[in-house]
């Protein structure tokens, strides 16, 4: 599905990606850890296509199309979704016209038939419960004022509404109390499907307790260094970061 | 770099055509003759004309004001042509068959109802190009309940007793530089009368078209609303693209008797000059209202999109205890353009209110202020007012700027500001645009989110044009 190779990017001139390599095929969970500073965001940012960064090397092929000949709304609505890790808020615009222009703007690109605001009424409500979220929401203002842990679940709730193909999920567990990280963890593992991936982007290990990864791969400095199965994420709770970089700087980096 | 904000160009200006159609001209410049011309064209009486003479004469001891934040070279008030007609081959249309019908093409292109038949809007509409009105629809209609809807110039003729005890009555003469210039010269416009007791059972609307190059438009609106009567009333403008600025001096006069309510919606959308600032209206405009009566409501709301240069605060004065005055804008700058807007509310009755809502938006390298006055007379027992300004700024060189002035003489007055600033930013936009909604549509989202609060006052039509007409202007403002 997703097939990255040697890429290189950098943001104001100063290079983050030094040459990353991974494969990612439908049904796969893939986890992306490492310490801060890694660069496991920007990947993520990267792949979505944030403006800021600079693609200086390497290629990028999601379902064999070159991923950086595709706009960022392009490339969402191919079907590659990133749930940030700071949401934005925006003011006066509520949250289910801004969900309904979303499902409309992916309908239209697959052909599909578009909703008005009361078919999409029905659609959301059923939606919201999935991640249970209270009616309200809908209403407000996109992100105003809600809660770290309120953005990230309006995040999976976009997630849920968009079903895309490959869900890059950066940080899900930042702000999120341990009820909620479970409920959302449960609402992605129901999402996930044999024709599906994701990318796990998280410091923590936690996380993966509950949204459980056939790969975990440890990014820093700009490079994997390590990739390997689960087992991986639990050393890495148990041993922190150090002994993989000394592992590295020792020549085992592969 | 990112390159998503660089790029700030707007869609072209679609109403810039000229019309050619031979107009009936003064020659350019400004004295006491060309006064009295104007006068003699109208046929007016000599109470009018010493009104002229009086205001040209206090004009000529003024200098243009020089507080607001715009720049711009000053006029030159002698190379002004003060009076252009489309030449009528009759002194007075009898029906719209003996209109010139380039001028009607004209106004259909700009999509202006002046057929009552063709027009499905049902709103009353009068028609001023340059110097004249051309027509006002619904006449008689509104006439059944006693309404006077007409071009300024017909109610000086048919209802002079009217016209003489209101004019001036709001905005004196003297007032200020442009205000004393438009009571000198000024050439039409449109009169409302409202009776009291009735409610308009539609909404009127007065579109303006400024077509001659040299000429400037000077109209003078007044409308008056008696003891519980109410009307809700529009104003719609464009002009053609000239690589010269026109001048637009208009004075706009309201008064509202007790628990009467007028409501002011305009959508500006003059002429703004190219990218590069060259041509442009110079909209220097003196609004104002006059809560005359108890419990009398006057509303603005306006949606500022065009103009080189923007110079305008429409206001209100809440003589009338229990009296409310509200204030709706967003002003909208891109490129060059530079907008210095805002309202002045004076509380001098008891228990006065304020509303005071203003949408700043900046794009390109404009200039967009914020200048507002809530003034709280000794005797306004219990007034009180609300302000929220906000600004939006979309890419890196274009600016906003707040003025705030708060005079409060009576310490049972309450009065609150809020102010905020926000920027369209690579992030809001990519949040957007990661979730399929290309960049231009996430603009007009955010845009029209952030407008909200001044889009509902706005009555249904003329919202959703001004919902289009700001995606227009911003149009390319992401590359």
């Amino acid at each position: 599905m997703l097939s990255i190779k040697n890429l290189t990017a950098s943001i104001n001139g100063t290079p983050v990606l030094k040459g990353i390599d991974l494969e990612i095929k439908a049904g796969e969970i893939h986890a992306i850890m490492g310490p801060n500073g890694s660069g496991k965001s920007t990947l993520g940012k990267v792949l979505a296509g944030h403006p800021a960064y600079e693609v200086t090397g390497g290629e990028v092929l999601f379902e064999g199309q070159n991923l950086f000949e595709m706009e960022a709304d392009a490339r969402a609505r191919a079907g590659i979704f990133m749930g940030f890790q700071h949401p934005i808020e925006v003011p006066g615009v509520s949250n289910a016209s801004f969900l309904r222009l979303a499902y409309n703007k992916k309908a239209e690109a697959e052909g599909r038939d578009e909703l008005d605001p009361l078919e999409f009424d029905d659609f959301i409500h059923e939606k919201i419960k999935v991640v249970a979220m209270r009616e309200e929401f809908l209403d407000r203002s996109l992100n105003e004022g809600f809660s770290g842990g309120e953005k990230k679940r309006n995040e999976i709730l976009q997630m849920a509404v968009l079903e895309p193909k490959l869900a890059i999920l950066d940080e899900l567990d930042s702000g999120l109390d341990i009820d909620a990280l479970r409920v959302l963890g449960d609402a992605v593992n129901k999402l996930q499907r044999a024709d599906r991936a994701l990318l796990i982007i998280t410091h923590f290990p936690r996380i993966l307790e509950t949204i459980q990864p056939q790969f975990v791969h440890v990014l820093s400095g700009g490079r994997i260094l390590k990739s390997s199965g689960k087992e991986l994420a639990v050393e890495l709770e148990e041993r922190g970061y150090d002994w993989v970089m000394e592992e590295a700087a020792a020549g085992g980096a592969r | 770099m990112s390159t998503t904000l660089n790029v700030v160009t707007s869609q072209e200006y679609k109403y810039g055509f000229v019309t050619d159609i031979e107009a009936d001209s003064v020659a350019p410049g400004l004295n006491e003759d060309v006064i009295r011309f104007i006068s003699a064209k109208k046929g007016e009486p000599e109470w009018l004309l010493e009104f002229r003479l009086k205001a040209f004469r206090h004009w000529l001891t003024m200098t243009e004001p020089e507080w607001a934040k715009v720049d711009y070279p000053r006029p030159d008030f002698q190379k002004i042509v003060y009076y252009s007609a489309p030449k009528a081959k009759v002194a007075k249309y009898a029906s719209m068959d003996e209109v010139d019908p380039e001028l009607l093409r004209t106004f259909e292109k700009l999509g202006v109802p002046i057929n009552e038949q063709a027009s499905l809007a049902g709103v009353a509409v009068d028609v001023v190009f340059d110097s004249v009105s051309v027509t006002t629809t619904y006449k008689e209609k509104l006439a059944a309940v006693g309404i006077i809807f007409c071009s300024f110039s017909e109610a000086v003729k048919e209802h002079p007793e009217l016209v003489r005890k209101y004019l001036g009555s709001v905005v004196p003469a003297a007032d200020n530089f442009y205000a004393a210039l438009n009571s000198a010269v000024f050439t039409d416009g449109s009169f409302v009368f409202i009776p009291k007791g009735v409610a308009c059972p539609m909404d009127l609307s007065t579109y303006f078209r400024i077509n001659n190059k040299e000429s400037g438009q000077f109209e003078r609106t007044l409308i008056v609303a008696e003891e519980g009567a109410s009307v809700s009333y529009l104003e719609g403008c464009t002009a053609p693209q000239f690589d010269t600025n026109q001048l637009h001096a208009a004075v706009v006069e309201l008064v509202a008797l007790d628990n009467a309510s007028i409501k002011y919606s305009t959508v500006q959308n003059w002429y703004a000059g190219d990218k590069n600032g060259v041509g442009g209206i110079f909209n220097f405009v003196t609004k104002r209202g006059l809560c005359k009566g108890k419990g009398s409501r006057i509303s603005w709301t306006q949606v500022e999109t065009g103009s080189a240069i923007t110079w305008k605060y429409p206001s209100c004065v809440l003589l009338g205890d229990d009296s409310i005055g509200e204030f709706y804008s967003v002003a909208l700058t891109n490129h060059k353009q530079q907008a210095d807007t805002g309202t002045k509310m004076v509380h001098i009755g008891k228990n006065t209110k304020s509303t005071i809502i203003s949408k700043g938006i900046s794009a390109g390298d404009s200039s967009n202020s914020y200048r507002g006055l809530v003034k709280v007379q000794p005797k306004a027992e219990g007034a009180r007012n609300f302000s929220q300004c906000d600004s939006m700024l979309i890419g890196q060189t274009c600016s906003a700027s707040t003025f705030p002035y708060i005079e409060v003489q009576n310490r049972s007055a309450r009065v609150e500001h809020e102010a905020t600033t926000s920027k369209i930013g690579e992030e809001q936009l990519f949040y957007f645009q990661q979730r399929g909604i290309p960049a231009e549509e996430a603009i007009s989202m955010i845009i029209n989110g952030f407008c909200k609060d001044v889009f509902r006052e706005l009555p249904m039509e003329f919202a959703v044009e001004a919902t289009k007409l700001l995606s227009l202007k911003l149009e390319g403002s992401v590359g």
